[in-house]
């Protein structure tokens, strides 16, 4: 079957932190926060940020999204372009290493089945659509810095992509391209990510967190490690 | 005469024990009935490795394996999954035995590079410590995992298009054996089912070549798929392997094994219950009691314990079309027992083994396998039971799954089978796509889960027994929905079972009891009138 002339009939929605790659949020951030303009800069941004981590722990516990929106205020003050820069950087140097071995045949079996692959995670986009690039094309669902005047305020735009949000993001998606959700596949590690493998037909637990893990064996779901390349 | 394994039962008869999963269970049936028990097993070959050097260095309608081989050739070595034998076999298993006076004869020969396949079609991967036990330390330590791996029917770079069949039949098989100078093919032939053209044909290719064969029409056209002279299946392949045999140097080597399924400890379970000793009768009726009484994972412990005991009776090598029929002919010679004319009502216990679930417990869909599959085409000739008959089967048809091997069984079992039982309808509307279902294919790949496409062949293999048996009848089910699913009906005891057969007739019913495991067949002749033919 060529992808490229084929009508998907479906979607396959991917998380991408911890389901594709190893890495999670977090990662890109550091990275970022590390690979200021001076050393001193990265010294003073690390510090902020060490400081901050206790709040972070607890909102992780609390409300991925509250998380994420204090994740990125890391990256106010940081120009586009940089942004541009640093999520080419960010992908290169941290999510393409801990991409797991059986991700891309994932993908690649997604689209051989003639669906439309969807990447939908907290991830901010600049640096999803390095991935869906590496696999050879995707759309991306994910998060976008708010920017004044060309310069990240350190807030996100809304629809902050998190827990529920990607279930009603990925409804929004089907609808618009006329999928009928019960024949979409959805993929995710995180017991977090519940209402995301719930809405759709085909949910599958991917290298999945303990809660998930019994939930899936209860619900009969498809689960496997991507850790082990096929 | 009766045959010594056919024993028709008199009014103090003593009750039949069938196994109903992992329990035994003992069941009342009227005089008259028929029992079939396995033959005793036939005698192993006393020095099992001198027959097979025998085998490869005179074989059948090829040279010798030697006069094969020169020096810096590519060889693939192929070999038989764990579906058989069942349970697996005592090490060393016949598989290490052929394997390790192969690899000396072409170390011999300056051959070296070597490729070792468990050709397991679209069967699940077998696991390590599995190949392990199949091919002994000394193999598995030299060979795995970089010569030694399960075949990947999913792995596109790595298989390869062979040609077309008349038929328009696309083959497509694994490259290493396509592109390898020769071929070795290690098959042990558990079931008259097993080896020949589909060895290779079957268990080194891809979802796509075995869809023009493993269909409803094949199936419902094979009487029976356990006699190749009969079997629609057996001949659609064998077009699929005569189109591999054209391209590929092969050299077959096939064995049979004597049907030495329990350790002595348990070996009662095969005899006739009115000729057991007093001691056997105490262990039978403690078996009884325990596995009643015990919880599930140690019921499974008590079968799993002893691996069987099996001995080779036989071993040919050389040309698959000269070898297979001979296997076939050992095949037959342990399991045939000739029974004249058919029955109305067929009884039979449902063991907790099949070969697709080798340490994994046997769901739903293998139930109705081994139903209306194999223990219904366990027969040559004619049917067992008359066609419109009555089945009836001992099994709980427990609603559980292996979560990892059985994962794309719990998809077909509860979301279709609601919908339909209709073989065609299953096949035209959902088998491709399931087949593609990305997750289930990723498990299949990098886990130990059968193929998407599998539990559609599964449902396939009963298709023949279903369009012949009238009625299904199960006894000892711990639940209403999963008989209903497959299209049983219930009954919570055989006393209950054989009324409802019945059917409010008065008439005696001619019934037949088909006394398994280990294997048995029944070689079924017509009464010459030709009354009551299938």
């Amino acid at each position: 079957m060529d992808p490229t002339t084929h009508q998907a009939l479906a979607a396959c929605y991917f998380d991408v932190d911890g389901t594709l790659v190893s890495s999670n949020l977090v990662h890109p951030t550091l990275y970022y926060l590390m690979n200021q303009g001076t050393p001193l800069q990265s010294a003073l941004k690390l510090g902020r940020a060490l400081l901050d981590s206790p709040r972070l722990m607890i909102a992780e516990m609390v409300d991925r999204r509250t998380f994420n929106e204090m994740l990125f205020s890391s990256y106010a003050g940081t120009s586009e372009d940089r942004m541009m820069l640093l999520a080419q950087e960010a992908f290169d140097n941290v999510m393409r290493p801990s991409l797991y071995p059986g991700a891309r045949s994932l993908v690649e079996k997604s689209r051989a089945a003639g669906h439309d692959v969807v990447l939908v995670s907290g991830a901010l986009e600049c640096v999803l659509e390095r991935l869906a690039d590496y696999f050879g094309g995707a759309e991306v669902i994910g998060n976008r810095l708010e920017m004044k005047a060309g310069i990240a305020t350190g807030k996100l735009l809304k629809p902050v992509v998190a827990g529920p949000e990607k279930a009603r993001l990925i409804r929004e998606h089907a609808a618009r391209k006329g999928y009928d959700l019960g024949d979409c596949f959805a993929f995710s590690d995180s017991y977090s990510d519940v209402p995301m493998l719930s809405v759709v037909g085909h949910p599958a637990a991917v290298n999945p967190d303990k809660r998930l893990s019994w939930l899936a064996k209860a619900y009969g779901w498809p689960s496997f490690d991507l850790s082990r390349a096929a | 005469m009766n045959h010594p394994s056919l024993v028709t039962l008199e009014r103090d008869s003593a009750p039949r024990v069938l196994f109903s999963g992992d329990r035994l269970v003992e069941v009342d049936l009227p005089a008259g009935t028929r029992v079939i028990y396995p033959k005793p097993p036939m005698v192993a070959l006393r020095d099992p490795d001198a027959a097979i050097r025998y085998a490869i260095n005179h074989p059948l309608g090829s040279d010798p394996l030697y006069a094969k081989l020169r020096p810096g050739m590519r060889v693939a070595i192929a070999i038989d999954d764990i579906s058989v034998p069942l349970p697996p076999m005592k090490r060393p298993d016949v598989r290490e035995r052929i394997l390790t006076i192969v690899l000396e004869m072409l170390a011999d020969h300056g051959v070296s590079d070597i490729e070792i396949i468990v050709a397991t079609g679209i069967h699940r991967r077998m696991k390590a410590n599995e190949i392990r036990h199949c091919v002994g330390d000394k193999i598995f330590d030299a060979y795995w995992p970089d010569r030694l791996y399960n075949h990947d029917a999913e792995d596109k770079d790595n298989m390869v298009e062979i040609g077309t069949t008349a038929h328009g039949e696309v083959l497509e098989l694994n490259r290493r054996a396509a592109e390898s100078d020769l071929l070795i093919y290690v098959n042990l032939n558990f079931v008259p089912m097993n080896g020949g053209m589909k060895s290779v044909a079957v268990g080194l290719c891809s979802y796509k070549s075995l869809r023009p064969h493993h269909n409803p029409t094949s199936i419902r056209k094979s009487d029976s798929y356990m006699d190749p002279g009969g079997s629609q299946l057996a001949r659609d392949i064998e077009r699929m392997g005569k189109l591999a045999h054209q391209h590929l140097n092969i050299f077959t080597i096939e064995a049979t094994v004597n049907n030495q399924m329990f350790d002595k400890s348990l070996d009662f379970l095969m005899k006739n219950e009115d000729e057991l000793s007093g001691r056997e009768k105490t262990m039978l009726k403690g078996l009884v009691m325990a596995t009643a009484r015990l919880p599930q994972p140690a019921r499974q412990a008590i079968f799993d314990r002893f691996p069987a005991p099996y001995g080779l009776t036989s071993v040919y090598a050389g040309a698959t079309a000269e070898v297979h029929p001979r296997i076939i002919e050992k095949n037959f010679e342990q399991y045939c027992v000739p029974i004249e004319g058919q029955a109305d009502v067929l009884v039979t216990g449902i063991p907790f083994i099949s070969p697709y679930n080798v340490h994994a417990f046997l769901n739903p869909l293998l139930v109705q396998v081994l139903a209306q599959g194999y223990l219904f085409n366990m027969y040559r000739g004619a049917p067992l039971v008359k066609k419109g008959g009555t089945l009836i089967i001992t099994h709980p048809c427990t609603d559980k799954f292996d979560h990892e091997q059985h994962a794309p069984y719990i998809d077909f079992v509860h979301r279709l089978l609601p919908e339909t039982r209709d073989a065609n309808v299953l096949r035209e509307k959902y088998e491709e796509k399931f087949a593609q279902d990305p997750a289930l294919i990723q498990m299949f790949r990098s886990g130990h889960a059968y193929h998407p496409a599998h539990p559609f062949f599964m449902w396939y293999w009963g298709e023949n027994g279903r369009q012949h048996i009238g009625r299904v009848i199960v006894v000892g089910a711990d639940n209403e929905y999963i008989p209903k699913l497959l299209g049983y009906e219930t009954s919570p005891n055989m006393e209950d079972a054989l009324y409802k057969a019945k059917n409010g007739q008065n008439k005696t019913l001619d019934i037949t009891c088909l006394h398994v495991p280990p294997i048995v067949m029944g070689d079924v002749t017509l009464p010459a009138s030709g009354s009551g033919a299938a």
